[in-house]
């Protein structure tokens, strides 16, 4: 059996996904980085994006991520995040609406969720 | 139907249909206090991971961040009270105001100056009828407040303590909230939220001495902690937020159950009261008849004679 960590996604109100995994990947505000079992300890500052995690039953789960922490030790990771949604949360048709509207409006930070939780909903 | 007796008869449905009221409302209470329970614990992971985090940028690096500084002497200190929009919850709000006018004095004795900030609208309503000034208010979601109103509320606080005390800008901020101890049991306390002392979130991250491991940062440990630290006051404040909107929950139901009682209790002794007031007047009526009768048999036997 491949080594695990155990992840939790939670987010402000709520947990919002833990379980075991073999590889979480997530973006930093200096990149990309992904975290195997063993990695070094590590705390850092997420961006709005997709968080990627390889369960270790070999299905994959995609969260949208707007800002928070990443922090890992001990082969624990917590992922925190002020909003955190699954990409099966995720109502593609309404992020759609919302993109175009953050587009006619001019309003780069609503642009910005709104494209994170398409690109999270159709990386599933 | 005698005069008397119409007017008990009319309070006893007023006071009826005022029990079905405060029933109802301590019924909406008791339901609503397991919800806001329940966002309680739900938001505790989250408060859980954050402090751990803080504390672990706290002991892993000697930075120094405006939140975490504490200035020589304190000039100016802001007072966040959380109240309620509503009333008819007992003494919730009046103890909640008591305990921070109890720790604005303190403050002022201390020769600062005090920047009072409220939520609610019960304590606005407080400070406006004595026209004390307050800097800055919101309301509308103490019932069921989400994480974007603790943000709200947040951001122009840490604005406050960043900028300088000559500037208008303050050195401390104390939190004044209803903690929930228990269905039964909530009592207002007051905290120091700003400047954050790095020694005290470790000790409540780990009391058995947990030695936590050497964490690599990324970007930096300026960059994470000027990320974390206004996370960290947000998710204290969202914490106090939905403490106190469970702590009132539990207030309105316990004064309405006590209301429903007293209904009750002032029903009986109507009710009580009505019933004499119709046997009296049941008596007098027989007294009347037979005063009647008599006074009849009186003159019908006089003019047999």
């Amino acid at each position: 059996m491949a080594a695990e960590l155990h992840v939790a996604l939670v987010a402000a109100d709520r947990e919002v996904w833990s379980g075991e995994a073999t590889l979480v990947v997530a973006r930093t505000t200096s990149g990309d980085i992904g975290v195997m079992p063993g990695h070094q300890p590590l705390l850092g500052v997420l961006e709005s994006g997709p968080v990627t995690i390889r369960t270790s039953d070999g299905g994959t789960v995609v969260a949208a991520v707007h800002g928070g922490f990443i922090s890992f030790a001990d082969n624990k990771l917590s992922l925190l995040a002020e909003i955190a949604e699954l990409s099966d949360e995720i109502d593609v048709q309404r992020a759609e609406r919302e993109l175009e509207r953050a587009k006619a409006e001019g309003d780069a930070a609503a642009e910005r969720r709104a494209d994170v939780r398409l690109r999270a909903a159709t990386a599933r | 139907m005698g005069a008397q007796l119409r007017v008990y008869k009319r309070r006893i449905r007023s006071v009826t249909a005022t029990k079905k009221i405060t029933k109802a409302m301590e019924m909406i209470a008791a339901s609503r206090v397991i919800k806001a329970q329940r966002k309680v614990a739900a938001s505790a992971p989250y408060a859980k991971e954050l402090t751990r985090a803080v504390t672990a940028v706290g002991t892993g690096s000697n930075t120094k961040h405006p939140l975490t500084t504490q200035a020589e002497t304190v000039r100016r200190s802001a007072v966040l009270l959380l109240t309620s929009d509503r009333g008819l919850a007992g003494a919730f709000n009046s103890n909640a105001i008591k305990a921070a006018e109890q720790l604005t004095a303190r403050l002022e004795r201390a020769g600062q100056e005090v920047d009072v900030y409220i939520v609610g609208r019960r304590g606005v309503a407080h400070y406006n009828f004595r026209e004390r000034k307050i800097s800055e208010s919101w309301t509308g979601f103490t019932d069921e407040p989400t994480y974007a109103d603790a943000k709200k509320v947040a951001g122009p606080l840490i604005e406050a303590i960043e900028k300088d005390t000559a500037e208008g800008g303050v050195d401390e901020l104390h939190i004044v909230f209803t903690e929930f101890v228990s269905m039964m049991t909530q009592t207002a306390l007051d905290d120091r939220l700003l400047p954050l002392s790095l020694e005290e979130v470790a000790k409540e991250a780990a009391p058995k001495g947990e030695i936590l491991p050497l964490y690599d940062f990324e970007p930096s440990a300026e960059d994470v902690l000027d990320a974390l630290l206004p996370r960290y006051v947000e998710s204290r404040i969202y914490n106090a937020l939905l403490q106190s909107a469970a702590s009132k929950h539990a207030a309105t139901r316990r004064a309405m159950k006590s209301a429903t009682d007293n209904a009750g209790e002032l029903i009986t002794t109507l009710s009580r009261l009505a019933n004499a007031a119709r046997q009296a007047e049941i008596t007098q009526e027989i007294s009347e008849i037979v005063g009647g009768s008599a006074a009849l048999a009186d003159a019908t036997a006089g003019s047999d004679r």
